[in-house]
């Protein structure tokens, strides 16, 4: 399964589908959010969207805000947001700020989750907990090139069937696995795949029935709010982000209907 | 039930729940991605994971190796590019300024342009673009890919991994040996990198010691006058080595002084401690080297070159005007020299040196022309070079080396220009990227002035300890 096919001669081939916007966005049809642990190629994968020459380099740490550019694909268009990489959502540094702030309140059409397949352990920790706040994401498997050469294999098809959405080998220092991405995107933004994410369930019963108990008032109160257990669970932990984004009301102003096109509000963080 | 009951409620759970929540949630995170990368990956074969990168990593951060492979690396890097660029240097010098200045001022002449517009344009404001070229984009084209190359390697973080301990021990973040890193390029790019650094205090720290990292405008100095007041010290076979010695020599003091300072700021204005962070090893990638060498050019050497010269042209028409207004019997410049001369002997310098500087205050790159220019002026020296109150760009070592022995130099000048040259305050980019970053006129000020003092202090001790034994 780790094998990069070679898509030149498939249908879906066309490199005239992809035309690199660099930094002409103003307007678009949806936003793509670039997250992941540092130094997995985020700022990579952006450059080879959008034919823009963010800095990229091997060290963790080097994108210190979000970059934007765009791109457009089987004509539709799309503003790709690369976020500095975190290991993960949970404490708060201003880098998971400014991450989990765009996942949560910019309302990504899909999110990219870029991750060293190598060490795919601990990078899964960050993805479980960004299936937890959003729907619509990618698991983008970069670096097969690396865990080829440290004798590794993954099994792609189990793991995407784990976490419920789809995942997509790439090597994106040698540009090999975009067209596939691509198309992922496009489907996802369309409503053509709809994903399934990974959810934690079954904590411990005390904690489980709190939870519970608190999605409630909080459907109640947000009806469109989508991730209500894990805004429960934030505001069980005291997280003071979220509890002011509750008490002002603006996290239920997060309006996310799957498939929508709509221009999505993106708000400075 | 409203926003504010949900919180309540919400609060009042979590003194039921206790404080094991954020824990619990955590390890059932780690349990399942553990659960899950355990069932997809598989490895095949018996050959050890990262066993090269471990092998590396065991050499290039351990406990003895570390530091010198370190500074080895570096010297190797200088090195290079003093070697390298000397050649391309010449050339583009005789281009730019012997051919295509003279062939500018034969148009002027037969167009009958007035001498005070032909002086300041072509004189002034070109003369100063085409020195910056001369010399900064060789050394330039040479440094940024190579330091590109380590950087695309993943050698940035074991530096920084070595250099954690230190600065920890100084009460600064780990992290500051890698903006510091960035330091040795450009001082402004430094200071924008240390918005990796969470901690307000230890930004700060981080962005005022970051001027300690000799920036590339001011190699051009350290290498020239390392090359006319140390390189002629040996014989001429060694001369390329000594240079590049005395100039990582200069490089290493500013990271002792960096660390130095960083403490003396924990300990006093900025008290505190330093706090805890993980920094990965990344793996080792084999680097693109012609993607890195593209890269390299356009986004670090062309923007760097394109800032010298925009500062580099205002600042030719000042030294210009400078050195050919007159007050009374002398030009500005000789009235500002004279003056000031008495003070800069005292520091080991002199009144050119110290006008130079003001002078260039928007960039280091301009400091050496604009001291040439200076010392022929004032010394009176006719005929040599071109016409006076005109930079110019010498074609040998030995001709700069007659002209500044000719100004009353010495290697006690020479030295201490290259510890000035350290410890100066940072040029008017650094500055406005200080104010901006920090958004405080304070702290600003402080980065700004604190160098100074200190370069005028070492100076001074220098050149009284100098007059003793000497």
């Amino acid at each position: 399964m780790n094998e990069l096919h070679n898509c030149e001669t498939c249908p879906v081939h066309n490199v005239d589908n992809l035309v690199k916007l660099g930094i002409n966005m103003d307007k678009y049809d949806f936003v793509v959010a670039l997250a992941g642990n540092p130094n997995t190629g985020k700022s990579t994968i952006f450059n080879n969207l959008t034919g823009l020459r963010q800095h990229t380099g091997n060290w963790p740490g080097k994108t210190v805000s979000r970059a934007e550019g765009g791109f457009k694909y089987n004509d539709k268009s799309y503003k790709l947001v690369d976020l500095p990489g975190t290991y993960s959502l949970l404490s708060t540094s201003t880098d998971e700020d400014i991450a989990r702030s765009f996942i949560l309140f910019g309302q990504p059409d899909v999110t990219l989750i870029v991750v060293d397949s190598t060490r795919l352990e601990r990078n899964l920790n960050l993805v479980l907990q960004i299936l937890e706040i959003t729907d619509r994401a990618i698991l983008v498997l970069n670096l097969m090139d690396e865990l080829k050469r440290n004798n590794l294999e993954i099994d792609v098809r189990t793991l995407s069937k784990k976490l419920g959405i789809p995942v997509i080998p790439t090597e994106a220092r040698q540009k090999k696995g975009m067209t596939e991405l691509l198309k992922i995107i496009d489907d996802i933004c369309s409503g053509a795949y709809v994903c399934k994410p990974k959810r934690l369930r079954n904590i411990s019963p005390r904690i489980d029935a709190a939870i519970e108990e608190l999605v409630k008032s909080l459907s109640e109160r947000f009806p469109d709010l989508l991730n209500a257990r894990w805004v429960a669970i934030r505001l069980l932990e005291g997280d003071q982000n979220i509890i002011n984004a509750v008490e002002s009301g603006e996290i239920g102003r997060l309006k996310s209907e799957a498939g929508s096109s709509a221009q999505p509000k993106l708000q400075t963080i | 039930m409203n926003n504010s009951e949900i919180i309540r409620k919400a609060n009042d759970m979590r003194w039921d729940i206790g404080e094991t929540l954020h824990d619990t949630v955590l390890e059932s995170i780690y349990k399942e991605a553990a659960d899950i990368s355990n069932s997809t990956v598989k490895s095949i074969g018996d050959k050890k994971v990262y066993s090269f990168d471990a092998k590396l990593d065991r050499i290039v951060t351990s406990k003895w190796l570390g530091f010198p492979i370190m500074f080895l690396m570096l010297a190797v890097v200088f090195w290079l590019t003093i070697e390298g660029a000397n050649v391309p240097s010449g050339l583009l010098a005789s281009l730019l300024l012997d051919t295509i200045h003279p062939w500018l001022k034969g148009i002027s002449a037969s167009v009958g342009i007035p001498f005070f517009i032909d002086g300041l344009l072509i004189d002034g404001a070109y003369l100063a673009m085409a020195w910056v070229i001369a010399v900064m984009l060789p050394p330039m084209a040479i440094f940024f890919p190579l330091f590109t190359l380590l950087e695309d390697f993943g050698y940035l973080p074991r530096v920084s991994f070595n250099m954690d301990s230190l600065f920890r021990r100084a009460g600064a973040h780990g992290k500051q040996a890698l903006t510091m890193a960035m330091g040795f390029g450009c001082n402004a790019a430094g200071v924008i990198a240390t918005r990796l650094i969470d901690s307000p205090r230890e930004r700060l720290v981080a962005i005022i010691t970051n001027n300690f990292s000799l920036c590339n405008g001011r190699w051009p100095t350290q290498i020239l006058i390392a090359s006319i007041f140390i390189g002629t010290l040996v014989p001429s076979h060694m001369a390329g080595l000594a240079t590049a010695g005395a100039v990582v020599g200069v490089a290493l003091l500013g990271i002792f002084l960096s660390l130095v300072v960083s403490w003396g700021l924990s300990k006093t204005i900025l008290k505190g401690e330093a706090s805890a962070f993980s920094l990965e090893l990344p793996p080792y990638r084999p680097p693109r080297i012609l993607q890195t060498l593209y890269t390299s050019l356009i986004d670090r050497t062309i923007f760097v070159l394109w800032r010298a010269i925009v500062f580099a042209i205002p600042a030719g028409l000042v030294i210009w005007l400078v050195a050919n207004i007159n007050i009374g019997e002398m030009s500005i410049a000789e009235h500002f020299i004279n003056w000031s001369n008495p003070f800069g002997l005292l520091l080991g310098l002199n009144g050119v040196i110290l006008l130079a500087y003001i002078i260039a205050i928007p960039a280091n790159e301009i400091v050496i022309p604009t001291i040439l220019m200076l010392t022929v002026l004032s010394a009176g020296m006719i005929g040599m070079g071109e016409e006076s109150g005109v930079m110019f760009e010498l074609d040998s070592l030995q001709d700069t080396a007659l002209i500044l022995e000719a100004g009353g130099w010495t290697a006690l000048t020479g030295i201490s220009l290259m510890l000035f040259s350290l410890l100066h305050n940072p040029c008017s980019t650094t500055i406005y990227t200080i104010y901006k970053e920090t958004n405080s006129a304070k702290w600003t000020a402080i980065a700004a002035l604190l160098p100074i003092a200190m370069g005028i202090t070492f100076c001074f001790f220098l050149a009284q300890i100098w007059q003793l034994v000497a």
